[in-house]
This record gives C-alpha cells, structure tokens and sequence, in this order.
C-alpha cells in the first residue's frame, strides 16, 4: 500500500535532500543539469503528494498519515506529522506550485541558477512541514526555515529595491513569529507538552485566551496578511522575482491563514468569539480599502499584490463568520459554508494570483517593466497571452465558472447569515474586483500597440504556454465542478466548528 | 428528453470551443460552419421541446445534471427546468441566434477577428441557454455573469479602438453593480429558505409572506419584499433599468450583429424573464411590484426621449431597445408576466430584425452610422427598406403587426391595475408610444427618405446586401409580422404558460382583459379606435412633417429649446455623474487610501518610523559610550548619590 509509506516525511524531506544534490551538482557548472534536476525532484515530490488524496477518508475527522517519532524526550518534543482536508489540500498546491515555479524560471534565471532552484526546493520542503506538523516545535522550526530561503530568493535574485524588500519581510515577519514562539512556550508550560492536538483540548482562562489570541494574531495577520500589517507584501511582490512572487502568492499568504485554522480557533475559542468583531472588521478592511488601493496602482505587480491582500480577506472573513451565526441562530448551520468557501478561497487564489504573476512575468522578461503606462495593446502582439491573461483576470473578479467565483460565493452566503451588512460589504468585490483587475487588463492588453517594445513582443514560448495552460485548466475545473475540493474538507470543518462553539472555560 | 435539453445547451457549447481553440486550424468557412450548425441543432431541438412541452402538454420537466458541490447541507447544483416559459424562451434565443450567426457570415466577412467572433457568439448562445433553462439560482447567476462576461467580450471585439474597450469595461462593471444586488438576493435565499432550489424556494414562499428582517437598525421590512427587490437590482442591470441603463448604449460599440443579439434581442431580457420566473415570489410583495413598475415606467419613457436626438442610427435602437425594455419591465410590475414574455419575444423578432437592417444599412455605405450622412437609400436597398419599414411598424405598434398587440396588452394591463405607481405608468407608457413614433419614423425617413447625403466615394459601390445578410432579415420580419397575430390569443389569454408564471388572483389584469378578447382580429378593431394607436400615427405624422416636409423646423427648434436639448444630449447627465462621482470618486478614494493611509500612516510612521525610532535611540545612547573612564566614573558617582538620598530621604 502506498499509503504504508511516510508519504509526509517523503514530500517534506525528498525536496529539502533534493535542494542539497542540487546545489552539490552545481559544482559542475552545467546549469542544464541542474534544471532538470531540479525539475526531476519537484516532479517527483508532487507526484508522491497525489496518494495523499487518494488515499485519503473523507468519513474522518482524525488526523490522517500519522507518523510519529521521539524527537527531543527532554521537552516532550516530538516528530509529529499529520493532515486533514485542509493540510491536505494545501499541501498538494504547495508540491504542485513549486514544480511550475521550476519550470517557470527555466531560462529566466541565468544566474546562480542552482542557489536559486535549491531554494525552492527546500522553501517547499520547509512549507510541507507547516502544513503536516502536528508537533508545535516542529511546526515553529519550519515556520521559521522557511523564512530563510524566501529571503534569499527576494534578496538576491530580486530588481533594483530588493535589500529593503527582503528586510522589511524578513523583520516584518519575523516580529510576528516571535509572539507565536512566546505563545507555543505558555502552552507548553501550561500543558507540558508541544502537542498541537494537546493545546486543543487545553482548558485555559478568558486572560490566558485573550493573550494567546493576540498573540497569534500579530503572528499570522502577517503573514496573511491583513491590514494594517500588509504593507510588506507589496514591496516584496514588486521586488521578488516571479518565482518569489509565486511562491508568495500562492503558498507563503496561506501559512498565516493556516494557523488561524490549527492554532487561533481551536485553542482559543472564547477569545475568538469574543473579538471576532476585530478580525471581522480586519477582513472587511482588507476588501474595501485595499481593493480601493488596488485601483490606483501604476505597478502591475503592486496591483496583484493588493489584490491578494483583497481577496484573502474573504479567507479570514469565512473564519471567523461561524461566532456571529452561532450567536444569531444558537447552532452552526450554514457556518461550514464559510468556512469550506475560505478553504476553497486559499486554493483558488493560490492558482489565480499563481497565474498573474506568471502572467506579469512572461511581460517582465520581454519589456523589463512593471509599469502599467508601459504596455497598451499586447493582444496584438500576444494574442495567446492576452486570451490567458484575461481567463485570469475574469477569475480574479470572481466571475462564475472559475475557481475565483466558488469561494467568495460561498463566503458571502455565510457572512449574509451573520450580517445582511457583512455580506454587503463583502459583495462589494463584485464591483471592486472588478473595477482593478478589468482596468489593468484595459490598459495593458487592449488598445493600440503603443510603443515599440510591445510591437516586437512575442507570444507564449511552450514553456510558459504549459505552465499557464495548466492553471487555466484548474481554475476552470474548480469552477465548473468544486466538489472534489469540496469533499475533503467536510469532516474536518464540521469538526473543527463543532469544537469552537463549545467554550473552553 | 434529458438528452435533447443537454444537447440544447452543449451544441453550441462545443461550436464556440471548437471555434475559439482551433479558429487557426478549421479555417474561416470550418469556424462559420461548426458553430452553425452547433446553433441549428440547438434551434431543431428547441422546437422539438416546444412540441413536447407546449404542444403534447408533457409535464414539466426538473432535473438534476450533476452536483456542483454539496456544503453545510445545501446542494449547488447545475440542472434544467424546462416549462413553457423555458421552451419559448429557447426557442427565441435559439432562433435569433441563428440567424444572427448567418448574417454575420456577411456582416464580418473581411474581419480578421472572423473566428474569435463565431467563438464568441456561440459560447453567448450557451450562456443564455443556460440562464433560460436553469432550475436554481447558482446556475441563474452562473449563466447571468457570463452572459455579462460575452457581452465584454464582444463589445470591446474590435479591442483596439478606445472607445470600445472603455464601453466593455463600463458595461461590465455597471452590470456588476446590478449583480452585486443579484448576489445579495440570491445570498438571502439560502439563509431563509436554505435551498437554491426554485423549487423548494417557491414552495416555502407563501408560508414566508409575513416574515419580517432588521435592515436598517429598528426597522422590520417584509423578507420578500427585499429579496425581490434585491434580485431586481440584478435585473436592473441587466435589463438596462434607470439608473443601471447607461451601458447599453455604449455596447453599440460591438459589432452590429451583437447589437442585435445580445443588446436587443436576448441578454438584456435576462432580467425580464427572470422576474417572471421569480413570479411566485414577486406576487407575494406589492411593494417590490410598485418597485419594479415604476422604474419600468421612468425608463419607458425617459429613455425614448433621448431617442429623439440621436444621430448614430444603432443608438437610435439601442435607446429604443431601452425604452422598449421599460415596457416589459411596467407588465412585469403590474403582474401582467405574460404580456412581458410576449413583448420580449416579438421585441427579440423585430428589434434583431432593425439592428440587423440598420446593419445592412452600415455596410453598404462601409461603415457609416451617422443618419445624418444617409437618405434616399430606398431605391439601392428594397429589401432592407422593406424589412426596416416592418421593423419600425411593429415597433410602433401599428395594428396587425406583432409589437402592436404585445403592447397594446401591456397598457391596456396598465390601465386595469390598481397597484400603487400603476397610474403614473399608465401616462408614462402612452405618452412613450407617441414618442416611439416620432423617433422610429424620424430615423426611417432620414435614412431611406428625402435627399441624397451620401458621402460620394461610398455611393460608388453602394448596392443592396448579399443574400447571407437579406435571408436573415426575411426571416426575421415575418415573425415580426405574424407573431402577435397568431399567438397574442393563447400567450395572453388562453394560459399558454400554465404553473410556470404564478398570478395571485386580485393581481390578475390579464384575466380583465382577456374576458373581453375576442381573437386577434376584435383586438385589432379594438386598437384602432385606442389612445396608442393614434398617438403612433401622431407620432409617424410628425416625423414626416419635421424631416420631410419642413426639414429646416428640427433645427430651429434645437435653438429654441436648446436647453432641452442639451439635456437630451448629456443623457441626462447620467454618465457625467457617474464618470465624476464614482469612477473619479473611487480612484480619489483609493489615491487617498493608498498615499496617506498606506504609505504616510502605516510604512512611514510604523514601519520606517519604528526604524529610525530605533537608530535614533541608538545615536543617543552612543553617546553615553564615549569610551573615556572619568565620564564612566562622573556617572557611577552621580548614581550613587541619587541612590543614596534615596534610602535616607525616603
């Protein structure tokens, strides 16, 4: 049975082991080599991930593929990996993102080009980790390694500002990681242990839960990142290259939004219903005034990236909607809407704005600019692109028939059950989204051609013409059939909201 | 059956993708042909469903195609409900779309774009199909957005023109706005009744009626009346209702088939057969019914009005179309659903027959749309002359033609009903016939009446059109002629749509009307000695009158009226004050948000002040540093003595 093999320790370790070879076989100089190699491991580690789905029990709530292992017996720290839906889910965007980030640098990356591809392949390997630690040492220590070659990526492979980029991340970042590491060590004093299963069934105190709570809020509102702590995403996007920008994008955002899930909402119930308003009001924010930001940019990738911050709004808003139906109705129908649409939310966003930053990149590799004023017309230049670009941008706006519709639709019908005023600040987006992603498009693709450099553009190279092709096919596949994603999840959430809702007090 | 009703929908499905992905590969002639006859046999079945519904009187027909997904109980479905409003409205949909795919074999036959438009046009097919034979509101508003999605696309078609793509990008997001009213309805639908099924949603309505929610801090508001006043938005939007109507007329940016397709005949009436769809639970709110009849009344006629000075002759349609919707919209507030169908489906007849006309207008005299630059086309073109003349009549509503009685039972439905807001409509919707006229008639004698303005280089080749662009438009007028008088009787009357439209009985103005009807032909006498009918031919007689006999007046009263005028052409001043306060207002907002909010406040006081916070207490306490023993010694002495008065004083 494949499902016999530590299929967790593989996709974790294979790229972290494959990193190192790679960087070892650089030794040669032949950078060919060291391309397919490291296409060979990112490869390999995604196809080892597909069994997780599987062979996975969507009857369970269980923490599935368990392993466990004594790690440091002193202070009860264990080797312990596991996953449900959402892990899961998460955990095959990383394997499958990171092979088309290989991919996607293929002749763009010139320079140091095995640094580079070892980097991602152990930034993969560290953010499997997160996803499958169930052991909050370990999970920390991943949460942490992973910062390290995200900053070297955006430090040295980055454009002109990327020293302060990669610093301001790094610090930014990181001064969320040591609350999480101050509220792990409370936990572990209060529970001897650093079982993250444990620290759910830990009673604690309305005090002890208020901490705990911003605590872990300054930790993960970084890295989702929510307003007011979000503007290190957009000097990072600008500066990273379009791999980092990926990865960011599309993994690195959904750690923070993670942690709500394993760590905010099961061990501090009563502090989270009692300060949803905060993240509430948090998410809102996030939709109407960095949508409203997202409109003025003059940078593409500044756009993207506020538009990101926009959309994972909806990810903490479908969190946290389940205290305000409970509170209305006195039971949790029509929360795990919500909650399953920000699951679904954290995939899509993570193959759309996956996609626009590819997109953003095949123009950045032909123009050397970022700058919407630079472009005007590509459609008659690119016309393959343009058509992809815009299956994208639709997406982006939610349009119904993509992946980018199924999550906010669902949020939205949730946060209607708390607040007809949630659902209608939320819905907004439908006229915001909108207005940013199908004016950027209106400047960049349509028009006439106007100026040189797009008039000798090319169109989509096969390279890049796979890797957004694939894309475009999962965004449309999760839009037209989402029940496969959907699925997984229901045990775990209905779990999870089941536990919540129960006070801890 | 089911898979006739699948075969509806994925026959030009599969035209549109094959056309679109291998455009290059199957050539001109192959994407014409696959999306043809992917619309045909899609038209073929349509018919065969029409017997079987309609004629047969087989039992509707709801089902399920596969599950979307299934979450926290409730089921998203994609799945058909095929009644006798769906099986007319396929067949419209299918039928105009047809002959709109072979005229534009003419109309677009030296476009480079030629496949990516056959792509567009049958993928627009599918949407609507969509739309018409959904059985939940998921795939309504799946089919609903991308219906506005082709509609963007086909707008800004020729994309290198500035003003075609600023009036995609408009009509897309003013259409958002209705959507965004859409969601919201659709999202308390499934808190209330936690089902998106219509069925289950219309089952519960009336055990609903008298529920009550908080909008507003205290105030109770009926539950339906908000949800049908919600989903009206979306209509609004759709439908092209005062205020959400300023995109239509920029969509005339597209290509002229599309104007008769989707901004006459067949998108713009979503909104319309949705509320008739939604009948069962806007029967339940008078207060949504007094709503929608009002705003249908304010559009009917404003939007006339601003018929009159258009020079473009598309717009000339497309305000019609506006005003024409309105129509639809005032038999839909008074409860007369069925004479909304029926004058959205002799609409789609005629006014895809005068969009196509005026299209073949426009090609003969190479892309010139300005009235003004026409005149005397009669001799080169007699069968588009024919065919916009049966255009305009039914439009106006002349006796014997198809608008006639479709509209005709709309003001006489007006008239019976005693909702609120059903007599200001009534005066809205007669005076709107007096201008329909004028402005119809007005373009008619300007283009094929009266002198010669024909630019001369375009007179050279000027001929009638080839047979792809005329058959269609033969087509298309007899309907436009026949229609009413063959199914006025049973449409409005003789219940053709059975349980698929829900009247309550104290609603019923049709059930009036009909105890007088007579058939066709006593409706006809009847019209003769109406109001309308003379109003038209006030309205025909005054065009004449202005352009043809003393075509010196229009101008002078231009002068003298000139502030109305001005008013007429600034539409309003709708789009000046969208353009100012919510475009401009948005980006000044987002400006502001993003200069003082993101940049002053958040990165430059705490994120780079915390920076120099840092350095700059460093640079202090550098200074204490200084290396030099006696400033360390100076300062070990100095706390001392503080720490010694400490302990004696205190």
């Amino acid at each position: 049975m494949v499902s016999d093999l530590p299929l967790l320790s593989l996709i974790i370790w294979l790229p972290i082991v494959g990193g190192i070879v790679v960087l070892a076989a650089s030794r040669g100089g032949n950078d060919n080599l060291v391309r397919k190699l490291a296409l060979g491991v990112s490869v390999l580690t995604f196809v080892v991930s597909l069994p997780l789905y599987g062979a996975f029990d969507k009857g369970t709530a269980e923490m599935q593929f368990q392993e466990m292992a004594t790690w440091i017996p002193a202070f009860n720290i264990n080797y312990h990996l596991g996953i449900d839906g959402i892990s899961m889910l998460l955990i095959l965007l990383t394997t499958f993102t990171t092979v088309l980030v290989v991919i996607s640098s293929w002749e763009v990356i010139k320079h140091k080009v095995a640094q580079y591809m070892a980097a991602f392949l152990i930034m993969e390997g560290a953010m499997n980790g997160v996803f499958a630690a169930l052991d909050a040492a370990l999970f920390y220590v991943f949460w942490e390694a992973m910062l390290i070659p995200m900053f070297l990526i955006i430090g040295i492979w980055g454009g002109a500002r990327r020293v302060y980029a990669a610093i301001k991340f790094f610090l930014y970042t990181f001064l969320g990681s040591v609350f999480l590491l101050v509220a792990i060590l409370y936990l572990f004093f209060q529970s001897d242990s650093f079982s993250i299963l444990d620290y759910h069934a830990l009673p604690l105190s309305m005090t002890e839960q208020v901490l705990l709570f911003l605590g872990f809020l300054l930790a993960f509102a970084v890295k989702v990142p929510m307003w007011p702590v979000h503007t290190w995403l957009p000097d990072a996007h600008v500066e990273a290259p379009t791999g980092g920008s990926v990865i960011l994008a599309a993994i690195m955002l959904k750690l923070g939004a993670y942690g709500f899930v394993r760590f905010m909402l099961p061990i501090t119930p009563d502090a989270s219903s009692e300060l949803d308003w905060l993240v509430i009001t948090l998410s809102l924010i996030a939709i109407v005034y960095i949508a409203l930001v997202a409109l003025v940019q003059e940078d593409m990738k500044k756009l993207i990236a506020y538009s990101s911050i926009a959309h994972m709004g909806f990810v903490t808003l479908g969190f946290f909607v389940v205290f305000g139906i409970f509170d209305q109705t006195g039971n949790v129908q029509g929360a795990a809407l919500g909650f399953e649409g920000a699951v679904v939310q954290l995939i899509s966003h993570g193959f759309i704005s996956g996609a626009l930053f590819l997109c953003v990149g095949v123009m950045y590799d032909r123009l050397h600019s970022r700058q919407i004023s630079d472009y005007g017309g590509v459609v008659n230049t690119m016309p393959t692109f343009a058509a992809l670009m815009v299956l994208f941008a639709m997406a982006n706006a939610g349009l119904p028939g993509t992946s980018g519709f199924v999550g906010e639709f669902m949020v939205i019908l949730s946060a209607y059950k708390a607040n007809f005023w949630l659902a209608f600040l939320a819905g907004t987006t439908l006229v915001l989204g909108a207005a940013y992603t199908l004016w950027m498009v209106k400047r960049v693709l349509f028009g006439e051609v106007k100026n040189e450099g797009v008039a000798n553009l090319k169109d989509l190279n096969a390279r890049e013409g796979v890797v957004l092709g694939s894309l475009a096919v999962l965004v449309l596949l999760l839009g037209i059939w989402p029940a496969p994603v959907v699925d997984v999840l229901h045990s775990a959430v209905d779990n999870l909201l089941q536990h919540v809702v129960i006070s801890k007090l | 059956m089911e898979s006739v009703y699948l075969g509806i929908v994925l026959a030009p499905l599969i035209g549109a993708i094959v056309a679109g992905l291998f455009g290059r590969q199957i050539g001109r002639a192959g994407a014409h042909w696959v999306t043809i006859v992917g619309v045909a046999i899609s038209f073929l079945l349509s018919l065969v469903v029409f017997k079987h519904i309609v004629l047969d009187e087989s039992a509707a027909f709801n089902g399920t195609v596969y599950t979307w997904m299934v979450s926290d109980g409730i089921r998203f479905e994609i799945g058909f409900l095929i009644d006798q409003l769906t099986a007319l409205m396929i067949l419209v949909v299918t039928f105009v779309s047809l002959m709109v795919h072979i005229y534009t074999i003419g109309y677009m036959h030296d476009d480079p774009g030629y496949q990516r438009f056959f792509s567009y046009i049958s993928l627009f097919t599918f949407s609507m199909l969509m739309l018409v034979m959904a059985n939940n509101f998921l795939q309504l508003f799946f089919g609903w957005e991308a219906v506005g999605l082709v509609s963007y696309l086909l707008i800004g078609f020729w994309y290198k023109r500035e003003s075609a793509i600023y009036a995609n990008l408009k009509a897309f997001l003013v259409n958002r706005v209705g959507d965004f009213g859409f969601l919201l309805g659709i999202a308390a639908i499934v808190v209330y009744f936690n089902s998106l099924d219509y069925a289950d949603v219309f089952a519960a309505a009336p055990l609903m009626a008298d529920m009550t929610v908080r909008i507003f801090a205290a105030d109770e508001w009926n539950l339906l009346t908000v949800i049908c006043i919600l989903l009206f938005i979306g209509a609004m939007g759709k439908s092209a209702q005062v205020p959400l109507h300023v995109w239509l007329p920029d969509s005339m940016e597209g290509p002229t088939p599309i104007s008769a397709l989707i901004h006459a005949a067949t998108m713009v009436t979503a909104g319309i057969f949705m509320v008739a769809r939604m009948s069962p639970l806007y029967e339940l709110s008078e207060t949504a019914l007094s709503v929608v009849l009002v705003i249908g009344a304010v559009t009917a006629l404003s939007m006339g009005l601003l018929g009159l000075v258009q020079n473009d002759i598309k717009r000339v349609i497309a305000y019609s179309t506006l005003s024409q919707l309105g129509y639809m919209t005032v038999a839909l507030g008074a409860s007369a659903y069925a004479a909304g169908i029926f004058h959205l489906m002799t609409h789609a007849f005629f006014k895809a027959l005068l969009f196509l006309a005026a299209g073949s207008v426009i090609i003969a005299l190479h892309h010139e749309q300005d009235i003004r630059k026409m005149g005397g086309l009669k001799k080169y073109m007699p069968i588009t002359y024919w065919c916009m003349l049966i255009g305009s009549l039914a439009l106006i509503g002349f006796p014997g033609f198809s608008g006639f009685f479709s509209k005709d039972a709309i003001i006489e439905a007006v008239h019976a009903s005693d909702i609120t807001g059903a007599g200001f409509a009534y005066w809205c919707v007669l005076l709107g016939v007096f201008v329909t006229a004028l402005y119809s008639f007005r373009m008619f004698f300007l283009v094929f009446h009266g002198p010669e303005r024909i630019d001369p280089h375009a007179k050279a080749h000027l001929h009638e059109s080839p047979a792809v662009v005329t058959v269609p438009l033969i087509l298309l007028a007899i309907p436009s002629v026949i229609a009413g008088l063959l199914y006025a009787g049973p449409l409005l009357f003789q219940g053709f749509f059975g349980d698929s439209i829900v009247v309550r009985a104290e609603h019923d103005v049709l059930a009036q009307l009909g105890e007088g009807y007579t058939g066709a032909l006593g409706f006809m006498l009847h019209g003769l000695m109406a109001a309308p009918f003379w109003l038209a031919m006030a309205g025909v007689g005054l065009a004449y009158y202005l352009y043809m006999v003393r075509p010196d007046l229009p101008e002078k009263l231009k002068q003298q009226f000139l502030w109305l005028y001005n008013l007429l052409d600034r539409k309003y001043g709708c789009d000046d004050f969208n353009d100012k306060v919510f475009a401009g207002g948005s980006r000044a907002a987002g400006r502001v948000l993003w200069k003082v909010g993101d940049v002053t406040l958040i990165d430059g006081v705490m994120v780079n002040g915390t920076a120099y916070g840092v350095g700059w207490l460093s640079g202090v306490v550098r200074v204490i540093q200084s290396g030099f023993l006696y400033h360390y010694a100076f300062a070990m002495i100095i706390g001392l003595l503080v720490l010694l008065s400490w302990f004696v004083f205190a």
